[in-house]
């Protein structure tokens, strides 16, 4: 069973009378387990489509079933407590909260969830030594570096061990170098089994993942799959071929 | 998210923007504590009037006191005979709700003498013994005269300390208290006996002001010959009220045969004799007719006090003594009721309008405070929409959002609130010391519960929208805000 099932999706904001199709009769399965990309043009629809598959919003038409929840539906306080416990969010800018520190940061989706101080401390470090940051629990988020607070970003996204994260331009505010090792870094953390949905304008982002869905106008354009496809030779790190 | 987190992380913002906070409290701070200063001078005020009803007898006290003969009965006018002893044993015998009477005659144009000095008592009162009692009098030295010195028409006199201050010297500029029991004086030219002398009578913020005067190192008195500085320089030492322990303390109580033999018969000096004697032609009376021949005194009292058994029965207790005199006075209303209600009356309302008014003004002021809380909130939350998107893209609901911003309002109106009550207690210590009133403002208990209360009530009420539009922004939106 699909661990996200969007059905006939559409998304329409109201512009001065004028009307948008955002998203427009999206048909989409994503697997648990599956590193994906969903790739297109500013403007094409692929954040809409990110905001709905992460509960941020809600579609206009159509079902979407998470987890086999159904969710179109759901209240904005089911959403807020969907959001918590089975969505990471990753974010191009990083988003953490500046008068707190890393291991605060990482701790507050569990403030959310109501978890123990104590258990919340155990399971921030843990989540920042998965993403190497452990040493770094003490530093406010302007005393790192882009890179240290994407890893540290990516340790809140994953504290509550969600059914899947979302990266909307992980890398967009990274040089390349970081930003590469932040992709690997996503890579390892799909082949321990997490879901991991990157959200990219840029092609060459979205080849590091075994299935891109291209998106156009509001549409699927191209739902491509490697490893059906018989095309799956591991990613392309430009790190790996720059060191050979 | 749990309260305590909740709160936990108020402190935290409220610590981030140190400054701003202490800004923001500071309308809640000047709130809080000009209402708990308002409230302590009203207290005080109100402590100072109230000390002085219970001075002059308290509310179960009702004098009885002489009225011009109603019009339609004027044709019965020859017939009043006026109050007289006859009432007195007529309320004792017939009116139960009446559990003490005392009569009073008085006497004006009164000299008392001794070796030079002179004094003309305020009170010059022919009375019974239980007097001291009506009048909550406490006798401090010596006796108050009985029954035995009454029915012997006895010329002893017991004082108040006034009278002792003009005549013997004030403890000020003796440097000691004399008592001048068993010592004599002259009345109108008769030898009086002091047998005691009550009490000083004063506020109880008089009483303070004098120990800490004594206490001061005396103060350097203005160079040149010794001279008296003239009127003004008493009026500071004044309280409100005070007037009612000035004059409780220019007190003289003698026997009320002695007054009726020595003052209304013997003499003929002080109105005796001439038939017309009442309070206000007194003093003319002693001038123009003190030689009619009539040889039986007036009998006349000048007012008679009576103690009611039960606040709650004062109306009871009115009727039963009017029906009785009215039958002593063949049905001529010659006499009124005069209680202390009216007064009693005065001063609530007086201390009811000090209070609305100053709460007015303290209430208005602790709104602006919460105004400025809820100023700064929307300029916080503008600020932080970014990081409100964030903790709502995390998980926050709707709920945690508002909590955690109504709980940053309530949490620095609450810190406020204890800071006002604070500078409350320095803001009162400073008016005491700055300018001494006449009555110590007394902060109380409920003062600064309610200043409390309410600095928090604001909180809330200032709280509420900034956090409700917190609370409802659109994730999405919130993460784009720049």
């Amino acid at each position: 069973m699909a661990l996200i099932e969007l059905r006939g999706v559409s998304k329409i904001y109201h512009l001065g009378g004028e009307e948008i199709r955002a998203l427009d009769n999206v048909d989409l399965d994503i697997n648990p387990g599956e590193f994906i990309s969903i790739i297109g043009p500013s403007g094409s629809g692929k954040s809409t489509l990110m905001h709905i598959l992460g509960c941020l919003d809600s579609p206009s038409k159509g079902s979407i079933k998470l987890d086999g929840m159904e969710i179109g539906s759901a209240s904005a306080r089911e959403l807020a407590r969907i959001r918590n416990q089975k969505i990471g969010f990753v974010f191009q800018f990083f988003n953490l909260l500046p008068k707190l520190n890393v291991l605060q940061n990482v701790e507050l989706p569990m403030v959310y969830a109501g978890c123990s101080s104590r258990e919340r401390r155990e399971r921030a470090m843990d989540a920042l030594k998965l993403v190497e940051m452990d040493n770094r629990a003490k530093h406010r988020p302007m005393q790192l570096s882009g890179g240290q607070q994407q890893r540290a970003a990516i340790a809140r996204a994953l504290v509550n061990s969600p059914k899947i994260v979302f990266a909307d331009e992980p890398t967009g505010n990274l040089d390349s170098h970081t930003g590469e090792t932040i992709l690997k870094l996503f890579h390892e953390l799909s082949l321990k089994g997490s879901t991991i949905a990157l959200v990219t304008h840029d092609p060459e982002i979205a080849a590091v993942t075994p299935r891109k869905i291209e998106i156009r106008d509001g549409k699927i354009a191209k739902n491509v799959d490697a490893r059906l496809s018989g095309q799956l030779d591991g990613p392309k790190f430009a790190v790996g071929s720059q060191q050979n | 998210m749990n309260p305590f987190n909740a709160i936990a992380v108020g402190f935290k913002e409220i610590w981030a923007n140190k400054f701003r906070s202490l800004l923001t409290m500071l309308g809640i701070i000047l709130g809080v504590s000009s209402l708990v200063a308002m409230s302590a001078l009203v207290k005080g005020m109100e402590n100072g009037m109230k000390e002085a009803l219970i001075a002059i007898g308290g509310l179960e006290k009702v004098r009885v006191e002489e009225q011009d003969i109603p019009v339609w009965q004027q044709h019965m006018a020859d017939q009043a005979v006026g109050t007289t002893m006859g009432d007195v044993h007529a309320l004792l015998r017939s009116a139960p709700l009446i559990t003490m009477v005392v009569p009073e005659m008085r006497t004006r144009n009164i000299t008392m003498t001794r070796l030079g000095k002179s004094i003309s008592p305020w009170n010059f009162i022919g009375t019974w013994p239980n007097a001291v009692e009506l009048n909550q009098h406490v006798v401090a030295h010596g006796r108050m005269f009985n029954e035995i010195d009454d029915e012997n028409a006895r010329n002893v006199c017991v004082i108040g300390t006034a009278v002792r201050n003009a005549l013997f010297g004030s403890p000020e500029q003796i440097g000691r208290e004399i008592i001048p029991i068993g010592e004599f004086v002259n009345i109108n030219n008769q030898r009086f006996k002091i047998i005691g002398m009550f009490e000083h009578y004063e506020s109880e913020q008089d009483t303070k002001r004098r120990e800490i005067e004594l206490s001061k190192p005396p103060e350097q008195k203005a160079t040149g010959p010794e001279r008296s500085r003239g009127y003004g320089s008493m009026s500071r030492s004044r309280s409100a009220g005070g007037f009612v322990f000035d004059l409780k303390n220019n007190t003289v109580y003698i026997p009320l045969n002695t007054m009726w033999l020595r003052f209304r018969a013997a003499t003929g000096v002080s109105g005796a004799g001439s038939g017309s004697y009442s309070r206000s032609s007194g003093t003319s009376a002693s001038s123009t007719s003190g030689s009619t021949a009539e040889f039986v005194p007036d009998p006349r009292l000048s007012t008679l006090s009576i103690k009611i058994a039960d606040i709650d029965k004062m109306d009871e207790a009115l009727q039963q003594a009017k029906n009785v005199m009215l039958h002593t006075h063949k049905g001529i209303e010659d006499f009124s009721f005069r209680t202390q209600e009216n007064w009693s009356e005065g001063i609530t309302q007086a201390i009811s309008n000090a209070r609305m008014s100053g709460g007015i003004i303290s209430a208005i002021s602790l709104l602006v405070g919460g105004i400025g809380i809820m100023n700064i909130m929307l300029a916080s939350i503008t600020e932080r929409v970014r990081e409100i998107g964030i903790r709502k893209a995390i998980g926050a609901t709707f709920f945690d959002v508002f909590t955690q911003i109504l709980v940053e309002s309530v949490v620095i109106a609450i810190i406020g609130g204890l800071a006002g009550l604070f500078t409350s207690n320095m803001l009162v210590k400073l008016l005491v010391a700055m300018s001494p009133t006449e009555n110590t403002p007394v902060i109380t208990m409920e003062s600064m519960i309610l200043a409390f209360g309410f600095s928090v009530a604001v909180g809330i009420l200032a709280g509420l929208f900034p956090a409700f539009k917190a609370a409802k922004l659109n994730p999405i939106q919130a993460l784009r805000y720049e």
